[in-house]
């Protein structure tokens, strides 16, 4: 693995060539990706974008190095892990990789503090240094006065800033989002939208699956999935998800959401 | 994740439902407890043969002529004639590891008092016997030397004799008849319990050597039918006793050296020993059986651990997402079964002890704790802990992080 911030802006940080994957069940076989050649350079923010079925999802677990392809070959960073055992990508996922899931995966029954807590547990870090790191995550997403509240004392908003926290904890190069706004509300993924947004300015790659073309606008690049295959790939400017929340924040004479704003 | 980590993890989940855990934890509990119950009431019973042993007299050898291969066949063993009571004057006298050493002739014989009449083994010996066993009287008089000298008829009563014979009334003074003849009773021995074999010690009388030798079994002369009782002056120096009287008798029979002894010497702490690991082996039986049951609670950790793996998939998942290896959920699990299995074995040690207390208390047993016993009925459950949280551990760490993450729980 190179040290991080070796690779500079534009260096590609996730190559796939030629990946599928083959699902068995039974003497069933189920080709899920058939396929699929991509390329994401660093700093870059993309959208997955495809039917339900098309493979977004199994796209996503390989890339996440949840899984592995059947065939073909995945570089991460430069080094292929598409060979690696459970075990070492176990690791590539804790050092490199961030995840936020639809439906945030929080642990219930725990504080806000220690969930962002877990990725450094598994990465070694010792117990000052951990909690420290853990409230500056959760700072960094506007929940600095919500450490001791478990998931169940929170909204779904709130909920998922505390999964991005928990993801950006161990400053990862990559976060992967599959479907982080499928649970909220419009407003509310705008808001989530705008905190990624800053994550991307910050210099993170940013790869999310959406079903909705509106999230989409936020990023930079949307590649189409169709049966396995990227059917569309293409780059536009994105929208600004602050200058929607203002737009928002003007159209409803709400000073609750102006307030938000202020400081988001 | 280090130990101490996944040592908290296990704790809370372990909290979180207490009652589960509780009901887990139980068969833990209950075996340790019946294998530390069960090993301290067989060290009980040990100490309490040793303590049986030891009142009649761990430093005590007992002498019986020894027939030869053809008297053996007509008389047994004593009732040959080889020892005499020169023999018993001789040892008292020449072996330098002897304190007592007494001539004892025994029968069994009608006892009878106005009011009952019982029948009971009649021990004719030396006052010297009494102290050998310490054991005095607790009533009136114990046999002197004087009674010895003048063939007093006079009879020191055990406890159970002077009960049947008289109930609650006091035997002072009273005159009982042994063999038709008549003798004064001068006192109680006091309570002396049961021999190892259940043979009641208190159900038999004493009276002066001399004055058995002339009314109840004359006969022998010089020879005693019967057996000689020698008291080393210390435990200790009980083999060296027996070496001496074994070399004084020989030469004074003028046993051929490479000839058999005629005499046999027997004795009470060989006895003792073997006693000893009679009931060790039995106590090793029971706590083997108590160890079952704790292999039954085992099986429960498993059993609850399989269901904690189960509910906790998407957990599981979780952590696995966010980088813990597949040996950090191994880790994670097994910590979480040896916590419940520690904590059950702690708990039953508790339960044991109290167990192990009451039981000695009821049966009047010496109350012993079996320090190793303990430590390793805790190091057992451990063990239990881990074999048994194993399987379900390995299940954890060899789920798959995506089936995991999708699991609705
Ligand atoms: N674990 C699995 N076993 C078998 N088939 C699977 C598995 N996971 C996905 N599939 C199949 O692979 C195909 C692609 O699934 P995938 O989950 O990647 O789709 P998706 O694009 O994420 O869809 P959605 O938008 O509904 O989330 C589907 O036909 C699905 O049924
Ligand atoms: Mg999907």
């Amino acid at each position: 693995m190179n040290p991080k911030g070796d690779a500079q802006a534009g260096q590609p940080v996730i190559e796939l060539a030629q990946v599928t994957r083959v699902y068995t069940m039974g003497d069933m076989e189920l080709r899920a990706l058939k396929g699929v050649d991509l390329v994401i350079e660093r700093g870059e923010s993309v959208a997955i974008m495809g039917t339900s079925g098309s493979g977004k999802s199994t796209m996503m677990n390989i890339i996440g190095c949840l899984d592995r392809p059947t065939t073909g070959s995945y570089r991460l960073l430069g080094d292929d892990v598409s060979r690696l055992s459970r075990s070492e990508l176990a690791v590539v996922r804790g050092r490199r990789l961030g995840f936020v899931f639809q439906s945030f995966n929080l642990l219930s029954r725990t504080t806000a503090l220690e969930n962002v807590e877990l990725p450094l547990i598994y990465a070694g870090v010792s117990g000052r240094e951990r909690r420290r790191r853990a409230k500056a995550a959760l700072e960094r997403v506007g929940l600095g006065s919500r450490l001791d509240h478990r998931p169940s004392q929170l909204s779904g908003g709130q909920q998922q800033r505390v999964a991005i926290a928990r993801a950006i904890v161990g400053e990862p190069e990559i976060l992967l989002a599959d479907e982080p706004t499928g649970n909220l509300d419009s407003q509310t993924s705008v808001e989530v939208m705008a905190m990624l947004q800053e994550l991307v300015a910050q210099g993170i790659t940013l790869v999310l699956v959406t079903h909705e073309p509106d999230i989409a606008e936020y990023l930079g690049r949307v590649v189409a999935l169709k049966d396995g295959l990227i059917s569309r790939d293409g780059k536009h400017t994105p929208i600004s998800a602050q200058a929607a929340l203002a737009k928002l924040a003007a159209n409803a004479v709400d000073p609750h959401a102006s307030a938000r704003q202020g400081h988001a | 994740m280090s130990f101490f980590a996944a040592f908290r993890v296990a704790l809370r989940a372990l909290t979180r439902n207490l009652t589960r855990t509780f009901l887990t934890v139980l068969g833990i509990v209950i075996g340790v407890a019946a294998v530390i119950a069960m090993m301290a009431a067989g060290a009980g019973a040990r100490e309490q043969i040793k303590a049986v042993f030891e009142t009649m007299g761990t430093n005590m050898l007992v002498i019986r002529p020894q027939s030869d291969a053809t008297t053996a066949v007509r008389g047994g063993e004593g009732s040959a004639a080889s020892l005499t009571f020169a023999d018993v004057d001789a040892i008292r006298t020449e072996c330098a590891a002897v304190q007592y050493a007494a001539a004892v002739l025994q029968t069994r014989a009608q006892i009878g008092a106005e009011e009952a009449n019982w029948n009971t083994q009649v021990t004719g010996t030396t006052p010297d016997f009494l102290t050998l066993r310490q054991w005095p009287a607790e009533i009136g008089k114990s046999l002197n030397e004087e009674h010895e000298q003048s063939s007093a008829k006079v009879v020191v009563l055990g406890q159970t004799v002077a009960w049947q014979l008289f109930g609650d009334g006091s035997p002072i003074g009273r005159v009982v008849r042994i063999k038709n003849t008549p003798f004064e009773v001068i006192g109680v021995l006091s309570k002396k319990g049961q021999a190892p074999n259940g043979q009641d010690y208190d159900d038999t009388v004493f009276i002066p050597l001399a004055t058995y030798r002339t009314k109840i079994e004359g006969g022998l002369g010089d020879f005693l039918r019967g057996s000689i009782y020698v008291s080393a002056s210390t435990p200790e120096q009980v083999m060296r006793a027996e070496g001496q009287v074994t070399a004084l008798l020989r030469e004074r029979h003028r046993t051929a050296p490479g000839a058999e002894d005629d005499f046999r010497v027997r004795n009470l702490a060989e006895f003792a020993t073997a006693r000893e690991q009679t009931t060790g082996t039995i106590t090793t039986l029971l706590a083997a059986i108590a160890a079952v049951s704790l292999v039954v609670g085992g099986i429960g950790v498993m059993n609850i651990m399989m269901v904690s793996v189960v509910e906790r998939t998407r957990e599981i998942g979780i952590r696995m997402a966010v980088g813990a290896r597949p040996i950090d959920l191994l880790v994670q699990f097994l910590v979480e079964a040896l916590v419940l299995s520690g904590i059950g074995g702690l708990l039953g040690l508790g339960l044991g002890a109290i167990a192990a207390d009451q039981l000695a208390k009821a049966l009047g047993w010496i109350s012993v704790f079996p320090t190793e016993t303990a430590l390793m009925a805790i190091g057992v459950a451990s063990g239990v802990g881990i074999v048994f949280g194993l399987y379900p551990a390995i299940k954890a760490s060899r789920l798959d992080p995506i089936v995991a993450l999708r699991t609705e729980t």
